[in-house]
């Protein structure tokens, strides 16, 4: 079937801020999609409330809308865009549940609008519960026992009918957000109110649990003639009881006769079938007992989803991009598979082994418990392709950068000293652990069986296949062989002097040996710790690399073709594996490629970089998201556009940069020294670029040169420079740039000794942390006793881990600068103002550009301290500054000569491509060169806000404070500072109410300044309630309020009020420790009932500022290249 | 006591030797003797049982291009080579990546299997090698074309080797049917434990027998066609049209087999006497010999076609099928007469996968329908034969 003719301007609804369970997977298949469309010739209209994605790249749509995805915006766009279709299925569960508003709302019928990937009906099919749950009867699939609940009564009544455990899944919630298992009645009570509360319309399922069985998950696409294929199985390694997104998975499916596999796969395409996906990618998930073979369906996607980027990147097939051309109409037997040139309506077939690990960040949310189970709580993840199995796993669980090089005790690398403990003793304790799953599972379940647990015991405790662990134990085995038997050998090869060729040459052997247990996956770094067991001279990493490269042991590469070698392929996605003997030829044919030099004559004058490596950042985690994986894009397009060949190394499923044709090369590797060394042996690259990922390659930059690699940029030493807080602390004073008071303590008296010289309040850290980890304010003596002595600082105070302490300016204004430096020019890419007050950390806190309160003097200091940074980092790339401004003065907190992570919203702030010209400038070009000398000016305000998960981490403290815990971003545009802050905080899923009740408790000092605002919220037509304290200040100033009782004894007070949904809004700021925990229960009730909570004073500011401009003006709903082109209505010049 | 050896210590050192020179250094499992075929890949990642077993890759060394086999052990029950068979194994040999092997006599840690992948292999007294770079050897077939080999683990020696692997016979020419065929007539029988594909026979349909023409016919075939109530009677491959006819029987058979069609010329006469008599379905090496006994040709492929993942459009549906497929030759579409018409083409490569025949009612494929391993996409064809049938 041809393309439909009647589609020419396509609607694409993207998936909103990161949030767990939707992450940069849907940057991903979004970009896919938009890149399809175009290249099919449609004009593409994208609505994404989120700044940090790439396909928010005017380079992927006509026309961008950065703006909330609600279904008001959305109609507003449809009625001054008019496309002829609305495309939901590559925006995950965000884009679907809009959809299905827009729907309900008649819009899309009006304005003709169609519905391609999806239709509506199939849509509430897969996601209502209990019609899902009759169609799979309907066409004879079997599922778990189930019934529909609304109340908690009726759930606890129904839940006699099936036998504890029993499962709790809410409808309609993203990751499973609200479910969980429940052993009795009384945890079953908890989680059916909380399962009710998170479903937005009140509905649980109750299923027979079916823990314990074997979890498979199928990647089924099908065209409108039904043509339906699969793309790829996974299987849980971790059966079912475990959320699929915290799972370790692999690919192919391992322990399936075909009989079974068939079955699945038939039963697979009659759901897609029944729920009626007629075009585009959908998942399937299954259980099937491993006693008896029964198998139930569990629930399907209607869409493409976090698995599809899982499937695309394990195969080779590209998910998103073919369900965007299927949905215009194409037929899979009239497309083409890009990598073989055959037809693409197939089914991959793999001779390699994929895992996917996840990346969890419990200790970020102290409070929480760390247990896996139905909800989704792992905030990134790491793929790795590996010969075999066990050579996946270890590269997996080396990239995934938690300090570990492959399977080893976690114990062994613990910061804290672990008691010594007997052997029995700890496998009493790990079998204990293994019975509740949770983060570290699969290394307990080494370190247990290492310890002698049996695979079959092992199987009895976790219902992990005895497949799998005894690819566990097989590594084990191998271990043993190196430690006791290879040990020797190597330590013999290593004490021969280099230069001795002729007896090197009689090693074969060791070589073979090597390789087999390089094959196993053992890291070299996994290798010289085991090998240093034996009590000999301590062994490092870089000796077993230099034996390996004396011995000529190197990993082979091998090219991900989607047909396991059955047809010819032309792709330049690859990955390395001990495992084999010979290189694939196209990769040998690929590494000798070069850029193309001589586009321009000035390009072949400069000399530039023919080949360079761009490093990406590994698995995504709170700190280090999507906006590296933004820069790392950008960076790899701008390159490519001077003819020179980018190399991209990652191993993140769920990225941009993963995908084969981002990049003119993609390696699909854990970023650690050894596997990027062993590609660039092979490629050979002129430089290597390490400012774009984050912290990852930044951990490993000095290594690299120290390898011999050459890096692109800001030179690794100046990067440290900046890191080490003295040697920063000589330069920022050697510039005479102010820096807030501090000191490094050694012990508690010291500690409390530095805080009363420079003053309270304090920010104390311990320094062997990053990304904010522990840091705390402190505001008094006892405080500071207390968390030095306390668990939570994670202390172990001794000299060689000190606690920073500095001075933490109260009432402060952050702000954060992004420049691009070329060695002797800076220019400023924006100068942002934080939201809230200093102390929250940059990555949690809002920002504006541009700012707001500042006045021109102060600007001028924030340029002044920029450049003299940049220039005196000896940056060449980003620079990245952090300041505050406390009574009219500039202090420097930090600068980064590297990408941060507000680089995305300045680019699609200000419409220049940062990272893009950063790269540029890394390759050789002067800032004039490129044309980017002045600062931009905006006539147009845009405000970045976090998005964080404490609805994920019940129990943890919800206050925001120097540690990030953010997830993901939004961005509002607007002609106004005002409307921008509205957009910002409903894109972030906290609007802000325009009538209703408001309640007023605020600390003293904050007391006079709220009296303004309080009056212009009354006039704005809001009903005040205060504590008695702000209260009387108000009515001191003659403003009308209602009195709400402080949290006590007395009731009804302020949470009852609260609880009785009585509260539209509330402004609660807090300094000090006394009011904090009264606050924090404030939260805590407020995030879970959805009322808009406000901390800060500058919140409420620009709130009411929002409030007014909405009276006077309508929202201005424009996409970035009206803001840009300075033609959306009210930004023309008056 | 489980004990995984995936390392190597156990099992003896091969070597694969191609008649190219090629040669692979591994170990030997199973018989850990020797045996030479022709090196096929096939890019199936699961299957392995039915795979091994099926009577059309005899004469072969299966290279399988999956990264694991043996994972879940050995599942008798997925035999495909028909109980009357001389031999279990289809295979001559087989070549494995990994392969998943367990200590002697310890218990098989799935709840279908019986015994490991190896230990079967032993007992059947077939040779494989593993711990082998199964993509490079692959990818080498894949350029250079199917070849013959040898795998040992008895002589060591790569010149005599390789002097052993050139002297093996080529597949063309060969006629490999009449040897893995059965040796008397019989009526099939399904074992205890068997389940019928596709689901329960249709109670009350009429019963109606066909002769099944076995040149290495696969138990799944006979099982899907008694699911459709047609009874089937094996005959040996040289059985001459007549005799069949004489039994009076409503349909027949061709079924697959391995090895080159051309040299079949009994089955050919065979076939070009029952066409118009008897409503006919041919699969594999029976699309082959129903297409020679049309009139046209065969060539032989480069490598072959053999996995799981194939697409292949039906031309009277427009819909494609997820095909399985073991087959080393083809029909030349070219070559065909004008009553022969294709109803079924190859996506990857266009070859001719089906063909009917306008003037008698006869059809086949050169995929198999029957699967076992892989997709029941094309599950139908069977009813269409009983369809055939009843419309006779």
């Amino acid at each position: 079937m041809p393309k439909r003719s009647d589609i020419k301007k396509v609607m694409v609804l993207g998936s909103g801020p990161i949030v767990i369970g939707q992450a940069a997977e849907f940057d991903y298949s979004g970009t896919q999609g938009c890149k399809a469309l175009k290249e099919e010739g449609c004009r593409v209209i994208l609505l994404n409330s989120n700044p940090a994605t790439v396909m928010t790249d005017i380079a992927f749509s006509d026309r961008t809308y950065i703006e909330p995805m609600n279904k008001f915006v959305a109609a507003e766009i449809i009625m001054k865009e008019r496309p002829d279709a609305v495309l939901p299925t590559l925006g995950g569960q965000t884009a679907l549940n809009l959809l299905m508003e827009l729907h309900k709302m008649g819009i899309l019928e009006e304005y003709n609008v169609k519905i391609i990937g999806a239709r509506p009906e199939s849509i509430e099919l897969a996601e209502n519960r209990q019609k899902f749950h009759d169609a799979m009867l309907d066409i004879g699939l079997d599922l778990p026992k189930s019934c529909l609940a609304t109340s908690v009564a009726e759930a606890v009544h129904l839940a006699g009918t099936l036998n504890f455990p029993v499962i709790i899944r809410p409808s309609y919630t993203l990751g499973g957000t609200g479910g969980g298992i429940s052993y009795n009645i009384e945890e079953f009570q908890e989680n059916a109110r909380r399962g009710i509360d998170a479903s937005p319309i009140g509905q649980i399922l109750l299923e027979e649990s079916v823990l314990g069985w074997k979890e498979i998950e199928l990647e089924v696409m099908r065209d409108c003639a039904d043509n339906a294929i699969v793309i790829c199985g996974i299987e849980n390694l971790d059966p079912m009881g475990v959320h699929t997104g915290d799972s370790i998975t692999v690919a192919p499916i391992q322990t399936l006769a075909d009989a079974e596999y068939q079955a699945l796969r038939q039963d697979s395409l009659a759901v897609v079938r029944a729920v009626g996906v007629d075009t585009g990618g959908c998942n399937i998930q299954f259980a099937l007992d491993p006693k008896s073979g029964r198998r139930v369906v569990i629930e399907m996607n209607p869409r493409v989803s976090r698995s599809s980027a899982l499937a695309s990147k394990a195969t080779g097939f590209p998910i998103a991009r073919v369900a965007a051309k299927l949905a215009l109409g194409y037929t899979l037997d009239e497309l083409k598979n890009d990598i073989t040139g055959t037809s693409a309506c197939f089914e991959p077939t793999l001779d390699y082994c994929v895992v996917k690990v996840p990346r969890f960040n419990f200790e970020k949310f102290s409070g929480a418990q760390p247990l896996l189970g139905l909800q989704m709580h792992s905030v990134g993840e790491t793929m790795a392709l590996g010969g075999n199995f066990r050579e996946a796993l270890q590269k997996a669980l080396r990239g995934l950068e938690t300090g570990i090089a492959g399977l080893e005790e976690k114990t062994q690398k613990s910061a804290v000293p672990v008691l010594a403990v007997s052997p029995a003793s700890r496998l009493a304790e790990l079998k204990q652990l293994l019975h509740y799953p949770g983060p570290e599972r699969v290394l307990q379940l080494y370190e247990a069986l290492k310890l002698g647990l049996t695979p079959e015991e092992a199987h009895g405790i976790t219902g992990i296949d005895p497949w799998f662990l005894l690819q566990i134990q097989s590594v084990i085995t191998s271990e043993k062989e190196l430690a006791e038997d290879f040990t020797p050998e190597i330590r013999k090869a290593l004490d021969q002097p280099e230069e001795d060729k002729p007896l090197r040459a009689g090693m074969s052997g060791t070589a073979a040996r090597l390789r087999h247990f390089k094959a196993q996956g053992f890291s070299d770094a996994r290798i010289a710790g085991i090998v240093s067991g034996d009590g000999g001279a301590e062994i490092k990493e870089a000796h077993i690399r230099r034996l390996r490269e004396t011995l000529d042991v190197h990993p082979v590469f091998r090219t991900v073709d989607t047909c396991a070698g059955e047809f010819a392929a032309r792709t330049p996605y690859f990955y390395s594996t001990y495992d084999g003997v010979a290189p694939d030829a196209l990769h040998t044919e690929h590494t000798a490629q070069t850029g193309r030099i001589g586009q321009s004559r000035e390009a072949t004058d400069k000399k530039l970089p023919r080949k360079v490596v761009i490093l990406g950042g590994g698995p995504n985690r709170i700190g280090q998201g999507l906006e590296f994986d933004y820069c790392c894009v950008q960076a790899c397009f701008a390159l490519s556009e001077l003819g020179i060949k980018t190399i991209m190394i990652n191993s993140n499923p769920e990225t941009v940069s993963t995908d084969y044709d981002t990049a003119d090369t993609l390696y699909f590797e854990p970023v650690t020294c050894e596997d990027v060394l062993a590609v660039c042996r092979a490629e050979q690259p002129d430089g290597v670029i390490v400012q774009f990922g984050g912290q990852t390659p930044l951990n490993i930059a000095e290594e690299l040169e120290k390898a011999g690699v050459p890096i692109l940029g800001t030179k690794p030493a100046h990067i440290a420079l900046a890191e080490d807080r003295e040697e920063f602390g000589c330069l920022v004073k050697k510039l005479g740039i102010p820096q807030p008071a501090s000191g490094m303590a050694g012990d508690e008296e010291a500690a409390c000794r530095i805080a009363r010289t420079i003053g309270y309040p304090v920010m104390v850290r311990p320094s062997f942390v990053l990304g904010g980890r522990s840091m705390r304010i402190i505001h008094c003596e006892q405080e500071l006793r207390s968390w030095v002595g306390g668990r939570e600082s994670g202390l172990c105070l001794d000299s060689s881990s000190p606690i920073l302490v500095d001075k933490f300016l109260e009432e402060a204004v952050e702000i954060d600068v992004d420049a691009v430096v070329d060695r002797e020019n800076l220019t400023i890419a924006a100068i942002m103002e934080h939201i809230e007050q200093a102390g929250i950390h940059s990555g949690d806190s809002g920002c504006s550009i541009p700012t707001h309160t500042l006045s021109r003097d102060i600007l001028a200091t924030i340029r002044e301290y920029t450049h003299k940074l940049g220039l005196g980092l000896c940056t060449i790339g980003l620079l990245n500054v952090q300041m505050a401004i406390a009574q009219g003065k500039v202090y420097v907190i930090e600068a980064n000569p590297r990408a941060s992570r507000t680089v995305p919203f300045v680019s699609k702030a200000t419409g220049r491509n940062v990272a893009g010209l950063a790269a540029k400038v890394m390759a050789g070009f002067s800032l004039p060169e490129i044309d980017f000398t002045a600062e931009p000016a905006l006539r147009y305000h845009a405000l970045k806000e976090a998005v964080i998960p404490f609805d994920r981490f019940p129990g943890a403290e919800i206050a925001l404070g120097p540690e990030m815990r953010s997830t993901g971003e939004v961005m509002g545009i607007d002609r106004s500072f005002g409307l921008a802050f509205l957009k910002s905080q409903a894109g972030a899923g906290m609007p802000i109410p325009y009538r209703g009740n408001v309640i007023l408790t605020v600390t003293d000092q904050d007391k006079e300044p709220l009296v303004p605002l309080a009056g212009r919220l009354s006039a704005l037509g809001f009903t005040l309630y205060a504590t008695p304290g702000t209260k009387a200040v108000l009515d001191s100033q003659g403003i009308n309020s209602n009195l709400v009782v402080k949290i006590g004894p007395q009731r009804p007070h302020l949470l009852d009020f609260m609880r009785n949904g009585q509260a539209s809004m509330i402004v609660n700021t807090v300094s000090g420790a006394a009011s904090a925990h009264d606050a924090m229960r404030i939260r805590a009730e407020a995030l879970s009932r959805r009322i808009t909570l406000l901390t800060t004073l500058s919140a409420v500011r620009a709130a009411v500022e929002g409030l007014e401009s909405r009276q006077s003006a309508s929202r201005l709903v424009a996409p970035l290249q009206d803001y840009y082109a300075g033609i959306a209505e009210g930004t023309r010049p008056c | 006591m489980l004990v995984n050896s995936a390392g190597s210590a156990l099992f003896p050192p091969a070597l694969l030797m191609l008649d190219d020179g090629v040669c692979f250094e591994g170990q030997a499992v199973g018989a850990c003797t020797e045996t030479t075929g022709e090196a096929v890949f096939t890019t199936g990642m699961c299957g392995y049982q039915e795979t091994l077993t099926d009577p059309s890759y005899y004469g072969q060394i299966v290279v399988f291009t999956a990264a694991h086999i043996g994972n879940y052990g050995a599942t008798p029950k997925d035999d495909e080579a028909p109980a009357p068979q001389r031999q279990k194994f289809g295979a001559a040999g087989a070549v494995f990546h990994d392969l998943f092997t367990l200590a002697e006599h310890a218990p098989f840690p799935h709840w279908r299997a019986g015994n490991s992948l190896n230990a079967e292999l032993a007992k059947a007294g077939i040779t494989g090698i593993c711990n082998i770079d199964t993509r490079a050897l692959t990818l080498h077939l894949r350029t250079h074309g199917s070849r013959n080999g040898i795998i040992s683990a008895l002589d060591l020696d790569r010149a005599s080797l390789l002097r052993r692997a050139r002297a093996l016979p080529s597949m063309a020419g060969l006629d490999l049917a009449q040897k893995v065929s059965c040796r008397q007539m019989y009526a099939f029988e399904p074992k205890a434990g068997d389940t019928l594909p596709g689901g329960a026979k249709k109670p009350g349909q009429k019963i109606f027998n066909v002769a099944v023409l076995d040149y290495g016919a696969k138990r799944s075939i006979m099982l899907h066609l008694l699911r459709h109530n047609l009874q089937p009677t094996v005959w040996p491959a040289e059985t001459p049209a007549e005799d069949i006819l004489a039994t009076r029987p409503n349909g027949v058979m061709l079924t697959n087999g391995p090895g080159d069609p051309a040299p079949c010329a009994y089955a050919i006469a065979a076939t070009r006497k029952l066409l118009g008599k008897l409503p006919l379905f041919g699969i594999c090496l029976g699309h082959q010999l129903l297409g020679l006994a049309a009139g046209g040709k065969t060539t032989k492929l480069h490598f072959g076609h053999h996995g799981m993942n194939h697409p292949v459009k039906d031309l009277d549906s427009g819909r494609v099928l997820i095909t399985s497929q073991n087959h080393g030759f083809c029909v030349d579409p070219d070559t065909l007469p004008p009553n022969a018409r294709a109803t079924h083409w190859n996506l990857n490569d266009n070859t001719l996968e089906g063909l009917a025949l306008t003037d008698a009612p006869a059809f086949s494929v050169q995929f198999h329908p029957e699967a076992a391993p892989g997709t029941w996409d094309a599950y139908g064809l069977f009813g269409k034969f009983r369809q055939l049938i009843e419309d006779f």
